[in-house]
Protein backbone atom coordinates (compact mmCIF):
# COMPACT_ATOMS: atom_id res chain seq x y z
CA UNK A 1 0.00 0.00 0.00
CA UNK A 2 1.52 3.54 -0.76
CA UNK A 3 1.60 5.99 2.20
CA UNK A 4 -0.17 9.21 1.77
CA UNK A 5 2.21 12.05 2.62
CA UNK A 6 0.27 14.94 3.59
CA UNK A 7 1.92 18.48 3.57
CA UNK A 8 -0.56 21.93 4.99
CA UNK A 9 1.49 25.26 3.67
CA UNK A 10 2.53 26.02 0.61
CA UNK A 11 5.59 28.35 2.12
CA UNK A 12 8.69 27.82 2.04
CA UNK A 13 8.84 25.01 4.03
CA UNK A 14 6.06 23.01 2.56
CA UNK A 15 7.42 23.00 -0.75
CA UNK A 16 11.14 22.05 0.29
CA UNK A 17 9.46 19.10 2.18
CA UNK A 18 7.17 18.01 -0.80
CA UNK A 19 9.78 18.69 -3.50
CA UNK A 20 12.47 16.56 -1.40
CA UNK A 21 9.71 13.40 -0.22
CA UNK A 22 8.31 13.65 -4.02
CA UNK A 23 11.98 13.31 -5.31
CA UNK A 24 13.26 10.16 -3.28
CA UNK A 25 10.04 8.50 -2.72
CA UNK A 26 8.03 9.95 -5.53
CA UNK A 27 6.78 7.06 -7.47
CA UNK A 28 6.03 5.18 -3.82
CA UNK A 29 4.11 7.27 -2.00
CA UNK A 30 1.11 9.81 -2.49
CA UNK A 31 2.30 12.79 -2.14
CA UNK A 32 -0.20 15.99 -1.55
CA UNK A 33 0.11 19.74 -0.65
CA UNK A 34 -2.52 21.89 1.00
CA UNK A 35 -2.34 25.53 -0.15
CA UNK A 36 -5.10 28.12 0.62
CA UNK A 37 -4.23 30.65 -1.88
CA UNK A 38 -1.84 28.58 -4.37
CA UNK A 39 0.89 31.41 -4.49
CA UNK A 40 4.10 31.25 -2.77
CA UNK A 41 5.05 34.36 -1.44
CA UNK A 42 8.75 35.23 -0.99
CA UNK A 43 8.06 37.26 2.50
CA UNK A 44 11.10 38.76 2.90
CA UNK A 45 11.21 41.08 0.33
CA UNK A 46 7.78 42.55 2.09
CA UNK A 47 10.46 45.47 3.40
CA UNK A 48 11.73 46.28 0.34
CA UNK A 49 8.64 46.60 -1.14
CA UNK A 50 7.25 49.32 1.60
CA UNK A 51 10.18 51.55 0.78
CA UNK A 52 9.42 51.01 -3.23
CA UNK A 53 12.77 48.78 -3.75
CA UNK A 54 10.87 46.01 -5.05
CA UNK A 55 7.91 45.44 -6.87
CA UNK A 56 4.82 43.25 -5.15
CA UNK A 57 4.47 40.41 -8.43
CA UNK A 58 8.13 40.07 -8.03
CA UNK A 59 7.87 38.45 -4.65
CA UNK A 60 4.63 35.93 -5.86
CA UNK A 61 4.42 32.60 -7.82
CA UNK A 62 1.93 30.28 -8.68
CA UNK A 63 3.43 27.36 -6.26
CA UNK A 64 1.95 24.75 -9.22
CA UNK A 65 5.14 26.20 -11.11
CA UNK A 66 7.84 24.76 -8.15
CA UNK A 67 6.42 21.66 -7.17
CA UNK A 68 7.59 18.68 -8.89
CA UNK A 69 4.98 16.60 -10.89
CA UNK A 70 4.58 14.28 -8.76
CA UNK A 71 3.26 16.62 -5.66
CA UNK A 72 -0.65 16.83 -6.40
CA UNK A 73 -1.54 20.53 -5.06
CA UNK A 74 -4.93 21.51 -3.50
CA UNK A 75 -6.02 25.01 -3.45
CA UNK A 76 -8.21 24.88 -0.20
CA UNK A 77 -7.64 25.95 3.54
CA UNK A 78 -7.63 22.86 5.85
CA UNK A 79 -9.70 23.93 8.74
CA UNK A 80 -9.32 20.99 11.38
CA UNK A 81 -6.97 17.90 12.03
CA UNK A 82 -8.07 14.95 13.36
CA UNK A 83 -5.07 12.91 14.59
CA UNK A 84 -7.08 10.46 15.76
CA UNK A 85 -8.33 9.76 12.77
CA UNK A 86 -5.51 10.49 10.54
CA UNK A 87 -7.19 12.53 8.40
CA UNK A 88 -7.48 16.92 7.65
CA UNK A 89 -10.83 17.92 6.65
CA UNK A 90 -10.84 20.92 4.31
CA UNK A 91 -13.15 23.89 4.08
CA UNK A 92 -15.75 22.37 1.81
CA UNK A 93 -15.94 19.62 4.03
CA UNK A 94 -13.33 17.02 1.49
CA UNK A 95 -11.10 14.98 4.08
CA UNK A 96 -7.40 13.93 2.86
CA UNK A 97 -6.04 10.69 5.21
CA UNK A 98 -2.43 10.82 5.50
CA UNK A 99 0.52 8.20 7.18
CA UNK A 100 2.59 11.58 7.62
CA UNK A 101 1.73 14.90 8.02
CA UNK A 102 4.09 18.05 8.15
CA UNK A 103 2.60 21.56 9.08
CA UNK A 104 4.04 24.08 7.71
CA UNK A 105 1.59 26.80 8.15
CA UNK A 106 3.17 29.53 9.05
CA UNK A 107 2.03 32.15 11.34
CA UNK A 108 -0.68 34.99 11.20
CA UNK A 109 -0.71 38.66 12.37
CA UNK A 110 -3.42 40.13 14.65
CA UNK A 111 -2.97 43.98 14.90
CA UNK A 112 -6.37 44.04 16.50
CA UNK A 113 -5.35 42.41 19.64
CA UNK A 114 -3.35 45.59 20.40
CA UNK A 115 -5.78 48.59 21.40
CA UNK A 116 -5.97 50.64 18.70
CA UNK A 117 -3.47 48.75 16.97
CA UNK A 118 -5.35 48.67 13.44
CA UNK A 119 -4.24 52.63 13.48
CA UNK A 120 -0.30 51.37 12.36
CA UNK A 121 1.37 50.38 9.59
CA UNK A 122 2.99 47.15 9.46
CA UNK A 123 5.14 45.61 6.31
CA UNK A 124 4.14 42.41 8.00
CA UNK A 125 1.75 41.03 4.92
CA UNK A 126 1.78 41.85 1.49
CA UNK A 127 -1.14 44.09 1.63
CA UNK A 128 0.61 46.28 4.74
CA UNK A 129 3.85 46.31 2.91
CA UNK A 130 1.55 47.66 -0.59
CA UNK A 131 -0.42 50.30 1.58
CA UNK A 132 2.90 51.71 3.88
CA UNK A 133 4.37 52.28 0.28
CA UNK A 134 1.54 54.63 -0.86
CA UNK A 135 1.40 56.25 2.51
CA UNK A 136 5.03 56.77 2.69
CA UNK A 137 4.99 58.16 -1.28
CA UNK A 138 2.41 60.97 0.41
CA UNK A 139 4.50 61.53 3.22
CA UNK A 140 6.27 64.94 3.45
CA UNK A 141 8.20 64.74 6.88
CA UNK A 142 7.83 64.67 10.34
CA UNK A 143 8.56 61.75 13.00
CA UNK A 144 8.18 58.19 11.95
CA UNK A 145 8.03 55.77 14.57
CA UNK A 146 8.36 51.91 14.46
CA UNK A 147 8.03 49.76 17.50
CA UNK A 148 7.17 45.73 18.45
CA UNK A 149 3.66 45.11 19.51
CA UNK A 150 4.37 41.01 20.10
CA UNK A 151 6.52 38.59 20.44
CA UNK A 152 7.77 36.92 19.47
CA UNK A 153 7.50 37.90 15.24
CA UNK A 154 8.85 36.98 12.21
CA UNK A 155 12.12 37.72 10.81
CA UNK A 156 13.42 39.42 14.03
CA UNK A 157 16.34 41.83 12.60
CA UNK A 158 13.44 43.38 10.31
CA UNK A 159 12.35 46.11 12.39
CA UNK A 160 16.15 47.63 12.34
CA UNK A 161 16.73 46.80 8.65
CA UNK A 162 13.58 48.76 7.94
CA UNK A 163 15.10 51.60 9.71
CA UNK A 164 18.00 51.37 8.11
CA UNK A 165 16.43 50.89 4.45
CA UNK A 166 13.74 54.45 5.67
CA UNK A 167 16.39 56.16 6.19
CA UNK A 168 18.03 55.64 3.11
CA UNK A 169 14.93 55.87 1.28
CA UNK A 170 13.94 59.19 2.97
CA UNK A 171 17.56 61.14 2.12
CA UNK A 172 17.08 59.52 -1.40
CA UNK A 173 13.63 61.37 -1.72
CA UNK A 174 15.31 64.54 0.33
CA UNK A 175 13.27 64.80 3.04
CA UNK A 176 15.58 63.18 5.31
CA UNK A 177 16.51 66.64 7.28
CA UNK A 178 12.27 67.05 7.80
CA UNK A 179 11.90 63.92 9.28
CA UNK A 180 12.61 62.00 13.14
CA UNK A 181 12.85 58.13 12.84
CA UNK A 182 12.57 56.43 16.15
CA UNK A 183 12.87 52.39 17.00
CA UNK A 184 10.90 51.68 20.03
CA UNK A 185 12.66 47.99 20.86
CA UNK A 186 11.14 45.68 23.65
CA UNK A 187 15.12 45.54 25.46
CA UNK A 188 16.98 48.21 26.40
CA UNK A 189 19.05 47.71 23.34
CA UNK A 190 18.24 47.96 19.69
CA UNK A 191 17.99 44.23 18.86
CA UNK A 192 17.70 40.83 21.20
CA UNK A 193 21.29 39.41 20.16
CA UNK A 194 23.90 41.45 22.12
CA UNK A 195 27.03 41.07 19.66
CA UNK A 196 24.85 42.30 16.82
CA UNK A 197 23.08 45.18 19.19
CA UNK A 198 26.90 46.20 19.89
CA UNK A 199 27.26 46.17 15.92
CA UNK A 200 24.62 48.31 15.18
CA UNK A 201 23.92 50.96 17.83
CA UNK A 202 26.69 52.96 16.60
CA UNK A 203 25.32 52.86 13.24
CA UNK A 204 21.98 53.96 14.42
CA UNK A 205 23.24 56.75 16.05
CA UNK A 206 25.41 58.07 12.93
CA UNK A 207 22.61 58.23 10.89
CA UNK A 208 20.68 60.25 13.22
CA UNK A 209 17.95 57.29 14.01
CA UNK A 210 16.98 57.35 17.97
CA UNK A 211 16.39 54.18 19.80
CA UNK A 212 13.92 53.87 22.49
CA UNK A 213 14.76 51.37 24.97
CA UNK A 214 12.39 48.84 26.90
CA UNK A 215 9.23 49.93 25.60
CA UNK A 216 6.86 47.42 24.95
CA UNK A 217 3.78 48.35 22.95
CA UNK A 218 0.45 48.41 24.95
CA UNK A 219 -1.72 50.61 23.02
CA UNK A 220 -2.47 53.17 20.46
CA UNK A 221 -4.68 56.53 20.63
CA UNK A 222 -4.92 57.51 16.67
CA UNK A 223 -6.72 60.52 17.66
CA UNK A 224 -3.74 62.27 19.59
CA UNK A 225 -1.42 59.67 17.46
CA UNK A 226 0.76 58.89 20.65
CA UNK A 227 1.81 55.34 21.49
CA UNK A 228 1.70 54.03 24.90
CA UNK A 229 4.49 51.40 26.27
CA UNK A 230 3.69 48.56 29.13
CA UNK A 231 6.33 50.76 31.16
CA UNK A 232 4.15 53.81 30.93
CA UNK A 233 5.68 55.70 28.70
CA UNK A 234 4.50 57.32 25.68
CA UNK A 235 5.79 58.61 22.20
CA UNK A 236 3.97 61.03 19.48
CA UNK A 237 3.89 60.33 15.70
CA UNK A 238 3.16 61.23 12.74
CA UNK A 239 3.49 58.19 11.00
CA UNK A 240 3.16 54.58 13.38
CA UNK A 241 4.83 51.58 11.79
CA UNK A 242 4.15 48.61 14.21
CA UNK A 243 5.50 45.05 14.30
CA UNK A 244 1.71 43.35 14.66
CA UNK A 245 1.37 40.83 17.64
CA UNK A 246 1.43 36.94 15.49
CA UNK A 247 -0.17 33.56 16.23
CA UNK A 248 -0.68 30.11 14.66
CA UNK A 249 -3.36 29.58 12.65
CA UNK A 250 -6.63 29.16 13.16
CA UNK A 251 -6.36 25.18 11.69
CA UNK A 252 -4.14 24.88 14.84
CA UNK A 253 -6.05 26.68 17.32
CA UNK A 254 -9.30 24.66 16.01
CA UNK A 255 -7.65 21.12 16.16
CA UNK A 256 -6.14 21.78 19.81
CA UNK A 257 -2.37 20.69 18.51
CA UNK A 258 -1.33 24.05 19.53
CA UNK A 259 -0.62 25.95 22.62
CA UNK A 260 -2.22 29.14 24.24
CA UNK A 261 -0.96 31.52 20.77
CA UNK A 262 -1.53 28.41 18.43
CA UNK A 263 2.35 27.46 18.08
CA UNK A 264 2.71 23.18 17.73
CA UNK A 265 5.07 21.72 20.54
CA UNK A 266 7.46 20.12 18.92
CA UNK A 267 10.63 18.28 19.71
CA UNK A 268 13.55 20.67 18.73
CA UNK A 269 15.72 17.96 17.15
CA UNK A 270 13.23 15.48 15.00
CA UNK A 271 10.48 18.30 14.83
CA UNK A 272 7.78 15.77 15.70
CA UNK A 273 4.57 16.84 17.57
CA UNK A 274 5.47 16.08 21.19
CA UNK A 275 2.00 14.00 21.05
CA UNK A 276 1.48 12.44 17.66
CA UNK A 277 4.60 10.68 16.10
CA UNK A 278 3.30 11.36 12.71
CA UNK A 279 2.85 14.82 12.75
CA UNK A 280 5.72 17.21 11.83
CA UNK A 281 6.07 20.56 11.87
CA UNK A 282 8.34 23.26 10.76
CA UNK A 283 8.89 26.72 10.27
CA UNK A 284 6.53 29.72 11.72
CA UNK A 285 4.13 27.21 12.95
CA UNK A 286 6.61 25.67 15.89
CA UNK A 287 7.19 26.34 19.41
CA UNK A 288 10.43 25.96 19.80
CA UNK A 289 12.19 29.30 21.25
CA UNK A 290 14.19 30.35 17.70
CA UNK A 291 13.90 32.90 15.11
CA UNK A 292 10.62 32.61 13.18
CA UNK A 293 12.01 32.82 10.06
CA UNK A 294 12.16 31.37 6.27
CA UNK A 295 15.88 30.20 7.21
CA UNK A 296 14.86 28.30 9.96
CA UNK A 297 11.86 26.69 8.14
CA UNK A 298 14.75 26.21 5.16
CA UNK A 299 17.27 24.21 7.41
CA UNK A 300 14.38 22.33 9.46
CA UNK A 301 12.71 21.04 5.86
CA UNK A 302 14.96 18.88 4.98
CA UNK A 303 15.55 17.57 8.32
CA UNK A 304 11.59 16.56 8.12
CA UNK A 305 11.64 15.25 5.05
CA UNK A 306 14.74 12.92 5.50
CA UNK A 307 12.68 11.44 8.59
CA UNK A 308 9.46 10.79 6.24
CA UNK A 309 11.95 9.52 3.19
CA UNK A 310 12.55 6.74 5.93
CA UNK A 311 9.21 6.11 7.33
CA UNK A 312 7.91 5.71 3.66
CA UNK A 313 11.16 3.35 3.01
CA UNK A 314 10.33 1.36 6.41
CA UNK A 315 13.80 2.51 7.26
CA UNK A 316 15.02 3.81 10.65
CA UNK A 317 14.97 7.49 11.29
CA UNK A 318 17.96 9.25 10.17
CA UNK A 319 21.19 10.30 12.49
CA UNK A 320 20.41 14.06 10.66
CA UNK A 321 18.74 16.18 13.32
CA UNK A 322 17.87 19.96 13.32
CA UNK A 323 20.62 21.68 14.88
CA UNK A 324 18.70 25.15 15.71
CA UNK A 325 21.18 26.48 12.34
CA UNK A 326 19.58 29.99 11.59
CA UNK A 327 21.16 32.42 9.03
CA UNK A 328 20.05 35.85 8.61
CA UNK A 329 20.80 38.49 6.31
CA UNK A 330 20.39 42.00 8.18
CA UNK A 331 20.71 45.40 6.11
CA UNK A 332 22.10 48.59 7.73
CA UNK A 333 21.62 50.98 4.59
CA UNK A 334 23.71 52.84 2.65
CA UNK A 335 24.10 49.22 -0.15
CA UNK A 336 25.77 47.32 3.14
CA UNK A 337 24.43 44.49 4.97
CA UNK A 338 25.85 41.74 7.97
CA UNK A 339 24.56 38.30 9.01
CA UNK A 340 23.64 37.07 11.84
CA UNK A 341 24.36 32.79 12.43
CA UNK A 342 23.96 30.56 15.27
CA UNK A 343 22.46 26.82 16.39
CA UNK A 344 21.22 25.50 19.75
CA UNK A 345 25.25 25.14 20.29
CA UNK A 346 26.58 28.07 19.13
CA UNK A 347 25.83 31.72 20.02
CA UNK A 348 25.53 34.21 17.58
CA UNK A 349 27.96 36.36 15.43
CA UNK A 350 28.14 39.24 13.24
CA UNK A 351 30.63 40.39 10.38
CA UNK A 352 31.29 43.77 10.52
CA UNK A 353 28.76 45.35 7.76
CA UNK A 354 29.96 45.49 4.03
CA UNK A 355 28.91 45.44 0.75
CA UNK A 356 29.20 41.85 -0.11
CA UNK A 357 26.50 40.85 2.69
CA UNK A 358 24.07 43.45 0.92
CA UNK A 359 25.05 41.87 -2.38
CA UNK A 360 24.69 38.40 -1.26
CA UNK A 361 21.75 38.73 0.17
CA UNK A 362 20.38 40.42 -3.61
CA UNK A 363 21.82 37.71 -4.98
CA UNK A 364 19.84 35.12 -2.56
CA UNK A 365 16.45 37.28 -3.37
CA UNK A 366 16.88 36.58 -6.65
CA UNK A 367 18.02 32.76 -6.84
CA UNK A 368 15.66 31.81 -4.19
CA UNK A 369 13.15 31.01 -6.66
CA UNK A 370 15.23 28.67 -8.83
CA UNK A 371 16.86 26.82 -5.91
CA UNK A 372 15.23 27.03 -2.34
CA UNK A 373 11.70 26.15 -3.36
CA UNK A 374 13.26 22.87 -5.14
CA UNK A 375 15.62 21.52 -2.05
CA UNK A 376 18.63 22.56 -4.14
CA UNK A 377 20.16 24.56 -1.81
CA UNK B 1 9.08 39.94 58.86
CA UNK B 2 7.75 37.76 55.87
CA UNK B 3 7.43 39.00 52.27
CA UNK B 4 4.07 38.37 50.20
CA UNK B 5 4.18 38.08 46.87
CA UNK B 6 1.28 39.28 44.97
CA UNK B 7 2.03 37.18 41.78
CA UNK B 8 4.33 34.54 40.91
CA UNK B 9 5.29 34.64 37.33
CA UNK B 10 6.91 31.04 36.29
CA UNK B 11 9.12 32.61 32.97
CA UNK B 12 11.17 29.22 32.46
CA UNK B 13 12.05 28.49 29.04
CA UNK B 14 11.21 31.33 27.57
CA UNK B 15 13.53 33.23 25.47
CA UNK B 16 14.27 37.17 25.65
CA UNK B 17 12.58 39.63 25.64
CA UNK B 18 9.62 37.29 26.46
CA UNK B 19 10.61 37.28 29.91
CA UNK B 20 10.74 41.44 29.95
CA UNK B 21 7.19 41.48 28.55
CA UNK B 22 5.95 39.60 30.72
CA UNK B 23 6.70 40.86 33.53
CA UNK B 24 5.91 44.26 32.25
CA UNK B 25 2.23 43.36 31.92
CA UNK B 26 2.23 41.44 35.45
CA UNK B 27 3.33 44.44 36.61
CA UNK B 28 0.60 46.46 35.47
CA UNK B 29 -2.01 44.75 37.63
CA UNK B 30 -0.09 45.79 40.89
CA UNK B 31 -0.47 48.22 43.79
CA UNK B 32 2.47 50.51 44.49
CA UNK B 33 4.50 48.36 46.98
CA UNK B 34 3.31 45.00 45.86
CA UNK B 35 5.98 42.44 45.42
CA UNK B 36 6.52 40.17 42.37
CA UNK B 37 8.43 37.56 41.70
CA UNK B 38 9.35 35.77 38.58
CA UNK B 39 11.61 32.95 37.94
CA UNK B 40 13.65 32.66 34.45
CA UNK B 41 16.15 30.40 32.88
CA UNK B 42 17.39 32.35 30.48
CA UNK B 43 21.08 33.57 31.39
CA UNK B 44 20.52 37.04 29.55
CA UNK B 45 17.53 37.83 32.15
CA UNK B 46 19.78 38.78 34.67
CA UNK B 47 21.73 42.00 33.04
CA UNK B 48 18.40 42.78 31.91
CA UNK B 49 15.84 42.61 35.26
CA UNK B 50 18.60 44.72 36.11
CA UNK B 51 18.65 47.40 33.39
CA UNK B 52 14.91 47.08 33.16
CA UNK B 53 14.33 47.96 36.57
CA UNK B 54 16.21 50.98 36.58
CA UNK B 55 14.84 52.12 33.26
CA UNK B 56 11.19 51.48 35.10
CA UNK B 57 12.20 52.97 38.52
CA UNK B 58 10.18 49.62 39.74
CA UNK B 59 12.93 48.14 42.68
CA UNK B 60 14.48 45.21 42.29
CA UNK B 61 14.34 43.81 45.72
CA UNK B 62 15.73 40.42 45.60
CA UNK B 63 17.70 38.36 43.06
CA UNK B 64 18.87 34.75 43.17
CA UNK B 65 20.38 31.38 41.35
CA UNK B 66 18.95 27.49 41.80
CA UNK B 67 20.99 26.05 39.27
CA UNK B 68 20.18 26.77 35.92
CA UNK B 69 16.81 28.83 37.39
CA UNK B 70 17.30 32.60 38.24
CA UNK B 71 15.23 34.28 40.66
CA UNK B 72 13.99 37.87 40.79
CA UNK B 73 11.98 39.93 42.98
CA UNK B 74 10.57 43.39 42.11
CA UNK B 75 8.49 45.91 43.64
CA UNK B 76 5.97 48.44 41.89
CA UNK B 77 7.27 51.87 41.93
CA UNK B 78 5.35 54.29 44.45
CA UNK B 79 3.21 56.35 42.25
Amino acid sequence: MRNDVLILGGGVGGTIVANLVAKDVGESARITLVDSTGLHTYQPGFLYVAVGAEKATALQREESHLLRKEVKLVIESATFIDPGAKRVVLRSGRTLRYDELVIATGSRTVTDEVPGGIAAHDFYTMQGAIRLFHTLEEFRGGTIVIGVAGIPYKCPPAPVEFVFLLDDYLRARGIREQSQIKLLSPLNRAFTIEATSKLIQPILAERGIELIGFFNVESVDPVSRAVTSLEGETVAYDLLILVPPHRGQKVIEASHLGDERGWIPVDKNTLKHMQHPDIWAIGDATNIPISKSGSVAHYEASVAAAQIVAAVKGEPPPAHLYDGKVMCFLETGRGEATTISFDYDHPPTSPTPARRWHWAKALFNKAYWHTVPQGRL
Amino acid sequence: MSITIAISLDLKGLSCPLPIIKTAKAMKGLEPGELLEVFATDPGSVPDFAAWSKSTRNPLVETGQDGAVYHFVLKKKET
